[in-house]
Protein backbone atom coordinates (compact mmCIF):
# COMPACT_ATOMS: atom_id res chain seq x y z
CA UNK A 1 0.00 0.00 0.00
CA UNK A 2 1.52 3.51 -0.75
CA UNK A 3 -1.14 5.76 1.39
CA UNK A 4 -4.84 6.29 2.85
CA UNK A 5 -7.35 8.55 3.13
CA UNK A 6 -9.10 7.84 6.22
CA UNK A 7 -12.99 9.56 6.54
CA UNK A 8 -11.50 12.95 5.64
CA UNK A 9 -14.14 15.96 5.88
CA UNK A 10 -13.65 19.28 4.89
CA UNK A 11 -15.31 22.92 5.37
CA UNK A 12 -14.83 26.05 4.64
CA UNK A 13 -15.43 29.04 6.42
CA UNK A 14 -16.87 31.82 4.37
CA UNK A 15 -18.83 35.04 4.85
CA UNK A 16 -21.53 33.32 3.70
CA UNK A 17 -21.59 30.89 5.94
CA UNK A 18 -20.21 27.28 5.64
CA UNK A 19 -19.61 25.28 2.83
CA UNK A 20 -19.00 21.13 3.41
CA UNK A 21 -16.83 20.42 0.35
CA UNK A 22 -15.79 17.04 1.31
CA UNK A 23 -17.17 14.42 3.69
CA UNK A 24 -16.32 10.66 4.52
CA UNK A 25 -14.07 10.51 1.64
CA UNK A 26 -12.25 6.88 2.69
CA UNK A 27 -9.74 4.78 0.63
CA UNK A 28 -6.59 3.54 0.09
CA UNK A 29 -4.34 3.40 -2.77
CA UNK A 30 -1.15 0.78 -3.70
CA UNK A 31 1.86 1.39 -5.15
CA UNK A 32 2.15 2.23 -8.91
CA UNK A 33 -1.34 2.69 -8.95
CA UNK A 34 -2.95 4.69 -11.43
CA UNK A 35 -5.81 6.23 -9.85
CA UNK A 36 -8.19 8.98 -11.21
CA UNK A 37 -11.20 10.79 -10.01
CA UNK A 38 -14.02 11.44 -11.62
CA UNK A 39 -17.36 13.75 -10.57
CA UNK A 40 -19.28 16.85 -11.26
CA UNK A 41 -17.50 20.42 -11.29
CA UNK A 42 -17.11 21.70 -8.03
CA UNK A 43 -17.24 18.19 -6.15
CA UNK A 44 -13.92 19.16 -4.40
CA UNK A 45 -11.91 16.85 -6.23
CA UNK A 46 -9.31 19.53 -6.29
CA UNK A 47 -9.43 20.38 -2.59
CA UNK A 48 -9.02 16.31 -2.41
CA UNK A 49 -5.80 16.43 -3.88
CA UNK A 50 -4.30 19.66 -1.93
CA UNK A 51 -5.36 17.75 1.19
CA UNK A 52 -3.32 14.39 0.05
CA UNK A 53 -0.68 16.58 -1.02
CA UNK A 54 -0.64 18.34 2.21
CA UNK A 55 -0.86 22.17 0.96
CA UNK A 56 -4.51 22.06 3.02
CA UNK A 57 -5.52 20.52 6.62
CA UNK A 58 -8.49 18.67 6.61
CA UNK A 59 -11.63 19.70 8.95
CA UNK A 60 -11.49 15.99 10.58
CA UNK A 61 -9.94 12.80 9.04
CA UNK A 62 -6.05 12.04 7.78
CA UNK A 63 -3.89 11.43 5.58
CA UNK A 64 -1.23 8.37 6.68
CA UNK A 65 1.46 6.89 4.30
CA UNK A 66 2.68 3.54 4.23
CA UNK A 67 6.45 4.24 3.70
CA UNK A 68 8.35 6.71 5.18
CA UNK A 69 10.17 9.13 3.29
CA UNK A 70 14.08 9.02 2.76
CA UNK A 71 15.68 12.35 3.82
CA UNK A 72 15.42 14.85 0.33
CA UNK A 73 12.44 12.55 -1.48
CA UNK A 74 9.13 13.70 -1.73
CA UNK A 75 6.11 12.59 -0.06
CA UNK A 76 4.24 13.93 -3.25
CA UNK A 77 4.13 16.21 -5.93
CA UNK A 78 1.36 18.22 -7.74
CA UNK A 79 0.63 19.45 -11.38
CA UNK A 80 -1.59 21.92 -10.69
CA UNK A 81 -4.56 23.07 -12.98
CA UNK A 82 -2.96 25.96 -13.63
CA UNK A 83 0.14 24.73 -13.82
CA UNK A 84 2.22 27.59 -12.07
CA UNK A 85 5.36 27.71 -13.99
CA UNK A 86 7.29 30.36 -13.21
CA UNK A 87 7.06 33.14 -16.10
CA UNK A 88 10.63 34.51 -15.23
CA UNK A 89 12.19 31.15 -15.48
CA UNK A 90 13.50 29.38 -18.24
CA UNK A 91 11.90 25.41 -18.77
CA UNK A 92 15.05 24.44 -17.86
CA UNK A 93 15.10 25.84 -14.31
CA UNK A 94 11.11 25.28 -14.31
CA UNK A 95 11.86 21.52 -14.47
CA UNK A 96 14.66 21.81 -12.52
CA UNK A 97 12.98 23.47 -9.32
CA UNK A 98 11.53 20.25 -7.58
CA UNK A 99 15.30 19.20 -7.80
CA UNK A 100 16.91 22.24 -6.62
CA UNK A 101 14.46 22.87 -3.46
CA UNK A 102 15.66 19.34 -2.59
CA UNK A 103 19.46 20.50 -2.48
CA UNK A 104 20.56 18.89 -5.52
CA UNK A 105 23.57 21.07 -7.67
CA UNK A 106 22.77 23.23 -10.37
CA UNK A 107 24.81 20.92 -12.67
CA UNK A 108 23.44 17.39 -11.89
CA UNK A 109 19.60 18.97 -11.87
CA UNK A 110 20.19 20.70 -15.48
CA UNK A 111 22.12 18.10 -16.93
CA UNK A 112 18.74 15.97 -15.43
CA UNK A 113 16.52 18.30 -16.75
CA UNK A 114 17.81 18.23 -20.40
CA UNK A 115 17.67 14.39 -20.40
CA UNK A 116 14.11 14.31 -19.56
CA UNK A 117 13.54 17.28 -21.64
CA UNK A 118 15.21 15.70 -24.50
CA UNK A 119 12.99 12.67 -23.87
CA UNK A 120 9.57 13.90 -24.88
CA UNK A 121 11.33 16.35 -27.69
CA UNK A 122 11.71 19.69 -25.83
CA UNK A 123 15.13 19.88 -25.65
CA UNK A 124 15.46 22.58 -27.76
CA UNK A 125 12.77 24.88 -25.75
CA UNK A 126 15.08 24.47 -22.40
CA UNK A 127 16.12 28.05 -23.00
CA UNK A 128 12.76 29.21 -23.87
CA UNK A 129 10.65 30.99 -21.38
CA UNK A 130 6.77 29.08 -20.61
CA UNK A 131 5.47 32.06 -22.15
CA UNK A 132 6.97 31.06 -25.63
CA UNK A 133 5.97 27.63 -25.52
CA UNK A 134 2.41 26.38 -26.94
CA UNK A 135 -0.13 24.99 -24.46
CA UNK A 136 0.74 21.25 -24.63
CA UNK A 137 4.35 21.89 -24.34
CA UNK A 138 3.72 23.70 -20.93
CA UNK A 139 1.20 21.30 -20.05
CA UNK A 140 4.33 18.73 -20.28
CA UNK A 141 7.09 21.13 -18.73
CA UNK A 142 4.84 20.77 -15.79
CA UNK A 143 4.43 17.59 -15.40
CA UNK A 144 7.76 17.14 -16.17
CA UNK A 145 8.70 19.16 -13.41
CA UNK A 146 6.64 17.02 -11.20
CA UNK A 147 8.22 13.65 -12.31
CA UNK A 148 11.94 14.72 -12.12
CA UNK A 149 10.94 15.33 -8.60
CA UNK A 150 10.65 11.65 -8.13
CA UNK A 151 7.68 11.68 -5.53
CA UNK A 152 6.28 8.58 -3.60
CA UNK A 153 3.04 9.84 -5.45
CA UNK A 154 2.07 12.41 -8.38
CA UNK A 155 -1.24 14.24 -7.94
CA UNK A 156 -2.04 15.71 -11.40
CA UNK A 157 -5.56 18.04 -10.98
CA UNK A 158 -7.15 18.11 -14.43
CA UNK A 159 -3.55 18.88 -16.10
CA UNK A 160 -5.04 18.59 -19.54
CA UNK A 161 -8.76 20.71 -18.24
CA UNK A 162 -7.38 24.11 -20.73
CA UNK A 163 -6.03 22.06 -23.84
CA UNK A 164 -8.40 21.60 -26.82
CA UNK A 165 -10.04 18.31 -27.68
CA UNK A 166 -6.98 16.98 -30.51
CA UNK A 167 -4.04 18.55 -28.42
CA UNK A 168 -5.75 16.30 -25.32
CA UNK A 169 -5.85 13.13 -27.28
CA UNK A 170 -2.58 13.04 -27.94
CA UNK A 171 -1.30 14.71 -24.65
CA UNK A 172 -2.69 11.44 -22.95
CA UNK A 173 -0.75 9.27 -24.77
CA UNK A 174 2.25 10.62 -24.57
CA UNK A 175 1.25 11.18 -20.63
CA UNK A 176 1.07 6.83 -20.78
CA UNK A 177 3.91 6.46 -22.41
CA UNK A 178 5.85 8.89 -19.65
CA UNK A 179 4.51 6.83 -17.22
CA UNK A 180 5.29 3.28 -18.55
CA UNK A 181 9.24 4.48 -17.93
CA UNK A 182 9.03 5.99 -14.30
CA UNK A 183 6.25 3.61 -12.82
CA UNK A 184 4.70 5.49 -10.11
CA UNK A 185 1.84 6.02 -8.03
CA UNK A 186 -0.72 8.74 -9.22
CA UNK A 187 -3.70 10.10 -9.15
CA UNK A 188 -5.15 12.26 -11.45
CA UNK A 189 -8.66 13.98 -11.28
CA UNK A 190 -10.65 14.97 -14.13
CA UNK A 191 -14.31 15.13 -15.32
CA UNK A 192 -13.87 13.75 -18.29
CA UNK A 193 -14.70 10.32 -18.22
CA UNK A 194 -12.88 8.80 -21.48
CA UNK A 195 -10.21 9.83 -20.40
CA UNK A 196 -10.06 8.82 -16.57
CA UNK A 197 -10.69 5.30 -18.64
CA UNK A 198 -8.49 5.52 -20.61
CA UNK A 199 -5.53 5.96 -18.59
CA UNK A 200 -6.80 4.70 -14.73
CA UNK A 201 -6.40 1.65 -13.29
CA UNK A 202 -9.04 2.22 -11.27
CA UNK A 203 -12.13 4.80 -11.15
CA UNK A 204 -13.01 6.69 -7.87
CA UNK A 205 -16.45 8.59 -8.77
CA UNK A 206 -17.59 11.54 -6.71
CA UNK A 207 -20.65 13.24 -6.06
CA UNK A 208 -21.35 16.20 -5.85
CA UNK A 209 -21.20 18.68 -3.24
CA UNK A 210 -20.10 17.87 -0.20
CA UNK A 211 -18.26 15.26 -2.32
CA UNK A 212 -17.56 11.74 -1.08
CA UNK A 213 -17.11 8.87 -3.21
CA UNK A 214 -20.48 7.01 -4.75
CA UNK A 215 -18.60 4.45 -6.19
CA UNK A 216 -15.01 2.59 -6.69
CA UNK A 217 -14.27 0.87 -10.15
CA UNK A 218 -11.37 -1.37 -11.26
CA UNK A 219 -10.94 -0.57 -14.98
CA UNK A 220 -9.88 -3.95 -16.26
CA UNK A 221 -8.24 -4.02 -19.26
CA UNK A 222 -4.63 -4.28 -19.90
CA UNK A 223 -1.89 -2.13 -21.27
CA UNK A 224 -0.24 -0.68 -23.14
CA UNK A 225 -3.59 1.01 -24.28
CA UNK A 226 -4.15 3.10 -27.11
CA UNK A 227 -6.43 6.02 -28.03
CA UNK A 228 -8.43 3.43 -29.97
CA UNK A 229 -9.64 1.13 -27.31
CA UNK A 230 -11.52 3.98 -26.53
CA UNK A 231 -14.51 2.30 -29.15
CA UNK A 232 -14.52 -1.14 -27.62
CA UNK A 233 -17.66 -2.25 -26.50
CA UNK A 234 -17.00 -2.85 -22.94
CA UNK A 235 -15.04 0.52 -22.47
CA UNK A 236 -18.30 1.92 -23.86
CA UNK A 237 -20.66 0.18 -21.92
CA UNK A 238 -17.91 1.23 -18.73
CA UNK A 239 -18.60 5.21 -19.63
CA UNK A 240 -22.25 4.92 -19.37
CA UNK A 241 -21.82 2.63 -15.99
CA UNK A 242 -20.21 5.91 -14.72
CA UNK A 243 -22.10 8.34 -16.38
CA UNK A 244 -25.03 7.11 -14.94
CA UNK A 245 -23.82 7.92 -11.17
CA UNK A 246 -23.14 11.61 -11.68
CA UNK A 247 -26.03 12.37 -14.49
CA UNK A 248 -28.21 13.48 -11.66
CA UNK A 249 -25.70 15.29 -10.19
CA UNK A 250 -24.17 17.24 -13.24
CA UNK A 251 -28.10 17.91 -14.06
CA UNK A 252 -28.51 19.73 -10.51
CA UNK A 253 -25.34 21.34 -10.87
CA UNK A 254 -26.55 23.35 -13.75
CA UNK A 255 -30.16 23.69 -12.58
CA UNK A 256 -32.08 21.03 -14.83
CA UNK A 257 -34.34 18.59 -13.21
CA UNK A 258 -36.36 15.79 -14.51
CA UNK B 1 6.05 55.61 -40.00
CA UNK B 2 9.83 57.45 -40.28
CA UNK B 3 8.96 59.70 -42.23
CA UNK B 4 6.82 60.73 -39.51
CA UNK B 5 9.19 60.27 -37.08
CA UNK B 6 11.12 62.68 -38.92
CA UNK B 7 8.35 65.29 -38.69
CA UNK B 8 7.74 65.27 -35.00
CA UNK B 9 10.95 67.30 -35.03
CA UNK B 10 9.86 69.63 -37.25
CA UNK B 11 7.29 70.64 -34.56
CA UNK B 12 9.54 71.71 -31.57
CA UNK B 13 12.09 72.87 -34.67
CA UNK B 14 9.59 75.45 -35.37
CA UNK B 15 8.24 76.44 -32.32
CA UNK B 16 11.68 77.48 -31.24
CA UNK B 17 11.97 79.17 -34.52
CA UNK B 18 9.13 81.10 -33.96
CA UNK B 19 10.25 81.94 -30.18
CA UNK B 20 13.98 83.34 -31.50
CA UNK B 21 11.99 85.83 -33.91
CA UNK B 22 9.34 86.74 -31.57
CA UNK B 23 11.75 87.81 -28.91
CA UNK B 24 14.60 89.33 -31.29
CA UNK B 25 12.06 91.68 -32.60
CA UNK B 26 9.80 92.50 -29.70
CA UNK B 27 6.71 90.66 -30.48
CA UNK B 28 7.23 89.00 -26.97
CA UNK B 29 9.17 90.54 -23.84
CA UNK B 30 12.92 89.49 -24.81
CA UNK B 31 13.55 90.05 -20.98
CA UNK B 32 10.71 86.96 -19.69
CA UNK B 33 10.94 85.00 -23.19
CA UNK B 34 15.02 85.42 -24.13
CA UNK B 35 15.99 83.94 -27.30
CA UNK B 36 16.66 80.35 -27.37
CA UNK B 37 19.97 81.27 -28.88
CA UNK B 38 20.80 82.82 -25.87
CA UNK B 39 19.54 80.39 -23.71
CA UNK B 40 22.14 77.54 -25.79
CA UNK B 41 24.44 79.95 -24.98
CA UNK B 42 24.30 80.40 -21.22
CA UNK B 43 23.63 76.52 -21.45
CA UNK B 44 27.37 76.26 -23.50
CA UNK B 45 28.86 78.62 -20.92
CA UNK B 46 27.51 76.64 -17.78
CA UNK B 47 29.09 73.93 -19.31
CA UNK B 48 32.34 75.49 -20.41
CA UNK B 49 33.18 77.59 -17.13
CA UNK B 50 32.48 73.51 -15.07
CA UNK B 51 29.83 75.16 -12.60
CA UNK B 52 27.19 72.92 -14.47
CA UNK B 53 29.54 69.91 -13.54
CA UNK B 54 30.20 70.89 -9.98
CA UNK B 55 25.82 71.78 -9.40
CA UNK B 56 25.01 68.88 -11.16
CA UNK B 57 27.47 66.89 -9.66
CA UNK B 58 26.11 67.32 -6.35
CA UNK B 59 22.79 67.12 -7.04
CA UNK B 60 23.08 63.77 -8.53
CA UNK B 61 25.35 62.78 -5.36
CA UNK B 62 22.65 63.78 -3.15
CA UNK B 63 19.85 62.14 -5.53
CA UNK B 64 21.64 58.81 -5.84
CA UNK B 65 22.38 58.42 -2.39
CA UNK B 66 19.27 59.32 -1.26
CA UNK B 67 17.65 56.92 -3.70
CA UNK B 68 19.81 54.01 -2.33
CA UNK B 69 18.84 54.73 0.88
CA UNK B 70 15.15 54.85 0.63
CA UNK B 71 14.87 51.92 -1.80
CA UNK B 72 16.67 49.61 -0.41
CA UNK B 73 14.42 49.52 2.99
CA UNK B 74 11.64 50.47 0.58
CA UNK B 75 12.25 47.01 -1.21
CA UNK B 76 13.16 44.93 1.87
CA UNK B 77 9.92 46.05 4.17
CA UNK B 78 7.81 46.39 0.97
CA UNK B 79 8.38 42.34 0.43
CA UNK B 80 8.30 41.42 3.81
CA UNK B 81 4.67 42.91 4.72
CA UNK B 82 3.82 41.55 1.13
CA UNK B 83 4.41 38.34 2.29
CA UNK B 84 3.58 38.23 5.22
CA UNK B 85 0.02 39.05 5.89
CA UNK B 86 0.63 39.36 9.86
CA UNK B 87 3.37 42.49 9.02
CA UNK B 88 0.93 43.75 6.52
CA UNK B 89 -1.46 43.76 9.54
CA UNK B 90 0.78 45.48 11.56
CA UNK B 91 1.96 48.09 9.59
CA UNK B 92 -0.35 48.97 6.77
CA UNK B 93 -1.89 51.48 8.91
CA UNK B 94 1.35 53.32 9.72
CA UNK B 95 2.42 53.21 6.25
CA UNK B 96 -1.41 54.69 5.13
CA UNK B 97 -0.89 57.78 7.87
CA UNK B 98 2.55 58.33 6.88
CA UNK B 99 2.52 57.98 3.39
CA UNK B 100 0.38 60.96 2.37
CA UNK B 101 2.23 63.98 4.70
CA UNK B 102 3.98 66.08 1.95
CA UNK B 103 7.70 65.58 2.55
CA UNK B 104 8.83 68.65 1.98
CA UNK B 105 6.92 69.53 5.42
CA UNK B 106 8.78 67.59 7.15
CA UNK B 107 12.17 68.89 5.93
CA UNK B 108 12.61 71.96 8.73
CA UNK B 109 12.95 68.84 11.22
CA UNK B 110 14.91 67.26 9.35
CA UNK B 111 17.23 69.82 9.42
CA UNK B 112 16.82 70.16 13.08
CA UNK B 113 17.99 66.38 13.43
CA UNK B 114 20.48 66.11 11.11
CA UNK B 115 22.08 69.76 10.27
CA UNK B 116 22.34 71.93 7.52
CA UNK B 117 24.53 69.74 5.45
CA UNK B 118 24.09 67.06 3.04
CA UNK B 119 22.35 64.52 5.74
CA UNK B 120 19.17 66.40 6.07
CA UNK B 121 18.85 66.21 2.45
CA UNK B 122 19.64 63.36 1.57
CA UNK B 123 17.58 62.15 4.29
CA UNK B 124 14.40 63.94 2.85
CA UNK B 125 15.27 62.12 -0.21
CA UNK B 126 15.37 58.93 1.39
CA UNK B 127 12.07 59.32 2.76
CA UNK B 128 10.71 60.59 -0.51
CA UNK B 129 11.98 57.39 -2.58
CA UNK B 130 10.43 54.74 0.53
CA UNK B 131 7.09 55.21 -0.41
CA UNK B 132 6.53 54.18 -3.58
CA UNK B 133 8.79 51.84 -3.80
CA UNK B 134 7.57 50.22 -0.61
CA UNK B 135 3.98 50.38 -1.90
CA UNK B 136 4.81 48.81 -5.43
CA UNK B 137 6.92 45.95 -3.84
CA UNK B 138 3.84 45.56 -1.28
CA UNK B 139 1.73 44.93 -4.75
CA UNK B 140 4.22 43.00 -6.59
CA UNK B 141 3.99 40.29 -3.79
CA UNK B 142 0.34 40.70 -3.55
CA UNK B 143 -0.32 40.49 -7.69
CA UNK B 144 1.53 37.01 -8.15
CA UNK B 145 -1.03 34.05 -8.44
CA UNK B 146 -1.33 32.26 -4.96
CA UNK B 147 -0.54 28.77 -7.13
CA UNK B 148 2.93 29.68 -7.19
CA UNK B 149 3.40 29.46 -3.22
CA UNK B 150 1.60 26.36 -3.41
CA UNK B 151 4.33 25.17 -5.81
CA UNK B 152 7.02 26.19 -3.72
CA UNK B 153 5.41 25.08 -0.33
CA UNK B 154 4.45 21.60 -2.48
CA UNK B 155 8.24 21.00 -2.88
CA UNK B 156 9.04 21.93 0.38
CA UNK B 157 11.05 25.21 -0.40
CA UNK B 158 12.86 26.79 2.42
CA UNK B 159 12.14 31.04 2.78
CA UNK B 160 15.41 31.47 1.30
CA UNK B 161 14.62 29.54 -1.55
CA UNK B 162 10.82 31.21 -1.69
CA UNK B 163 12.14 34.19 -1.81
CA UNK B 164 15.33 34.08 -4.16
CA UNK B 165 12.82 31.79 -6.91
CA UNK B 166 9.23 33.34 -6.51
CA UNK B 167 8.45 36.30 -4.44
CA UNK B 168 11.87 38.61 -6.09
CA UNK B 169 12.09 37.76 -9.54
CA UNK B 170 8.26 37.69 -9.23
CA UNK B 171 7.78 41.28 -7.48
CA UNK B 172 10.27 42.54 -9.50
CA UNK B 173 8.12 44.43 -12.39
CA UNK B 174 6.62 46.15 -10.08
CA UNK B 175 8.97 47.04 -8.18
CA UNK B 176 10.83 48.50 -11.20
CA UNK B 177 7.90 50.53 -11.87
CA UNK B 178 7.65 51.74 -8.18
CA UNK B 179 11.64 52.97 -8.92
CA UNK B 180 10.83 54.93 -11.77
CA UNK B 181 8.10 56.67 -9.86
CA UNK B 182 10.37 57.46 -7.43
CA UNK B 183 13.24 58.40 -9.06
CA UNK B 184 11.11 61.33 -10.71
CA UNK B 185 9.94 62.17 -6.91
CA UNK B 186 13.60 62.23 -5.86
CA UNK B 187 14.30 64.16 -8.43
CA UNK B 188 11.68 66.67 -7.57
CA UNK B 189 12.93 66.62 -4.11
CA UNK B 190 16.15 67.16 -4.38
CA UNK B 191 15.63 70.09 -6.47
CA UNK B 192 13.23 71.56 -4.37
CA UNK B 193 15.51 71.05 -0.66
CA UNK B 194 18.36 72.87 -2.66
CA UNK B 195 16.18 76.18 -3.39
CA UNK B 196 15.03 76.04 0.08
CA UNK B 197 18.39 75.33 2.15
CA UNK B 198 22.04 74.59 -0.11
CA UNK B 199 25.39 76.07 -1.19
CA UNK B 200 25.41 73.58 -3.94
CA UNK B 201 23.08 71.80 -6.76
CA UNK B 202 21.27 72.43 -9.66
CA UNK B 203 18.43 74.17 -7.15
CA UNK B 204 21.21 76.68 -5.90
CA UNK B 205 22.03 77.49 -9.52
CA UNK B 206 18.04 78.29 -10.30
CA UNK B 207 18.18 80.72 -6.89
CA UNK B 208 21.05 82.05 -7.67
CA UNK B 209 20.35 83.37 -11.12
CA UNK B 210 16.46 84.53 -9.70
CA UNK B 211 18.01 86.91 -7.22
CA UNK B 212 20.90 88.21 -9.99
CA UNK B 213 18.15 87.69 -12.86
CA UNK B 214 19.91 85.96 -15.18
CA UNK B 215 17.19 84.59 -17.30
CA UNK B 216 18.83 82.98 -19.69
CA UNK B 217 21.14 80.64 -17.39
CA UNK B 218 17.52 80.36 -15.31
CA UNK B 219 15.99 78.83 -18.58
CA UNK B 220 19.41 76.32 -19.05
CA UNK B 221 19.25 75.14 -16.11
CA UNK B 222 15.28 74.13 -16.59
CA UNK B 223 16.92 72.68 -19.63
CA UNK B 224 19.10 70.80 -17.27
CA UNK B 225 16.66 69.60 -15.07
CA UNK B 226 14.82 68.26 -17.95
CA UNK B 227 17.56 66.62 -19.61
CA UNK B 228 18.11 64.62 -16.22
CA UNK B 229 14.48 63.90 -16.03
CA UNK B 230 14.71 62.33 -19.48
CA UNK B 231 17.44 60.08 -18.60
CA UNK B 232 15.43 59.01 -15.66
CA UNK B 233 12.32 58.14 -17.53
CA UNK B 234 13.86 56.95 -20.82
CA UNK B 235 16.98 54.93 -20.32
CA UNK B 236 17.01 53.98 -16.27
CA UNK B 237 13.57 52.37 -17.21
CA UNK B 238 14.78 50.60 -20.30
CA UNK B 239 17.84 49.25 -18.70
CA UNK B 240 16.61 47.90 -15.78
CA UNK B 241 13.59 46.08 -17.86
CA UNK B 242 16.31 44.18 -18.98
CA UNK B 243 16.44 42.41 -15.36
CA UNK B 244 12.63 41.71 -15.89
CA UNK B 245 12.54 41.10 -19.87
CA UNK B 246 10.37 38.26 -19.54
CA UNK B 247 7.65 40.37 -17.94
CA UNK B 248 8.21 42.97 -21.18
CA UNK B 249 5.45 41.27 -23.38
CA UNK B 250 3.85 39.15 -21.03
CA UNK B 251 2.29 40.95 -17.68
CA UNK B 252 -0.93 38.92 -18.42
CA UNK B 253 1.35 35.82 -17.72
CA UNK B 254 1.63 36.33 -13.87
CA UNK B 255 -2.06 36.27 -13.45
CA UNK B 256 -3.12 33.15 -15.52
CA UNK B 257 0.00 30.76 -16.19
Amino acid sequence: MNFACHQISKTFTSRKGKINALRGIDFSVINQDFVCIVGPSGCGKTTLLKIIAGLIQPTSGEVTFTDSVEKGKLRSAMVFQDLGLFPWMSVLDNVALGLEIQGVGRRERQARASVFLARVGLASFIHSFPHELSGGMRQRVAILRAFLSDPQVLLMDEPFGSLDTQTRLVMQEELLRVWKDYHKTVIYVTHDIDEAILLGDRILVMSGRPGSIRADIPVEFGRPRQLADRDRPDLVSLHWQIWKIIEDEVRKEVGIVQ
Amino acid sequence: MTLNRKLFWLIPAAVLLVWEIASRTGIIPALFFPPPSIILAAFVNLIISGRLAVHLGITLLRLGVGFVLGAIPGIAIGLAMGWSSDLYAFLDPFVSALHPIPKIAVFPLIMIIFGLGDWSKIVIIAITVFFPVLINSIVGVHQLNPVYFEVTKNYGASRWLTFKRLVFPGSLPMILAGIRIALNMALMITVMVELLNANQGLGVLLWFDWETLHVPELYAVLVVIALVGLVINTYIPKWLSRLAAWYEFHPEELITT
